[in-house]
């Protein structure tokens, strides 16, 4: 059990840490308004010229091979509901680091991901 | 089309395409570990072992595939979208993920643990109504 809450606090922490660097990352490359795929390998590359893509890339990474370390124990119906508690994370993530406005409307949806969270954790078996 | 339903079909394709191939991504490493077995990693050689056997098997590499395009339509939605609006709006993935849990993967899914998946996507639905984006573009 020790293991597993070790690995799903690595899972939430370095994957919503890794999502907001590269959140951050893509905001500053700006909005992407073309999909051909030249123009999106052309944004990769621009994304990897920005520091917060790299320390988001080595977050996710982390958080990847949690996520492999969980799922050799644990099953996948189980593990990645779960990591849903990341929303949380993200919310504070996005109100305090991103400066993005969180309505209470955003709150609610985000208790009742935790809700639904703490059910699969209870539904275990 | 306007700017603003614009803004909510590209977002909503993004997030249609990372519920598609993030739980398929996550469904395939779980097989794959499921046949790497509990990992235990206590020397240098155990670690290049595990190692070796997660990058050869096949069910782990195509989930990667899958997670990698997961991830490049979560990067591109990220570069207009609020991350406290994609995250949230993205957990349909939840359900999937369990659904390919049952069906694919033979897992026993309590009845709690569907309850809970299915509150995880009220909560989705609660987050959709709100704006994509509250802060400006750069």
């Amino acid at each position: 059990m020790f293991w597993e809450i070790l690995l799903l606090l690595a899972i939430v922490t370095a994957g919503t840490g890794g999502e907001l660097c590269v959140t951050r990352a893509m905001k500053t490359i700006g909005e992407v308004k073309e999909f051909r795929p030249a123009a999106v390998i052309r944004v990769i590359v621009r994304a990897l010229q920005v520091g917060w893509m790299w320390l988001g890339l080595l977050l996710m990474a982390v958080a990847f091979f949690s996520l492999l370390g969980a799922l050799s124990i644990e099953n996948v119906s189980f593990v990645v509901p779960t990591t849903a508690m990341s929303y949380a994370a993200g919310a504070l993530g996005g109100k305090f680091f991103l400066g993005e406005q969180v309505t209470r409307q955003r709150w609610a949806g985000v208790v009742l991901v935790c809700i639904g969270v703490t059910l699969v954790f209870i539904g275990r078996k | 089309m306007n700017s603003s339903s614009g803004l909510r079909f590209k977002t909503y394709v993004m997030i249609l395409l990372m519920v598609t191939f993030g739980p398929l991504g996550n469904a395939m490493l779980g097989k794959g570990m499921k046949s790497v077995g509990a990992v235990s990693v206590r020397t240098f050689p155990d670690l290049l072992h595990t190692l070796r056997q997660i990058f050869t098997s096949g069910s782990i590499l195509l989930g990667v595939g899958f997670l990698l395009l997961f991830f490049v339509a979560n990067m591109l939605v990220l570069s207009w979208a609020d991350y406290s609006f994609i995250q949230p709006a993205s957990s349909f993935a939840y359900g999937v993920v369990a659904l390919w849990g049952h069906f694919l993967l033979h897992e026993v899914v309590t009845p709690t643990r569907w309850l809970g998946v299915l509150i995880i996507c009220a909560g989705v639905f609660v987050v959709g109504y709100t704006p994509p984006r509250t802060t400006e573009p750069h």
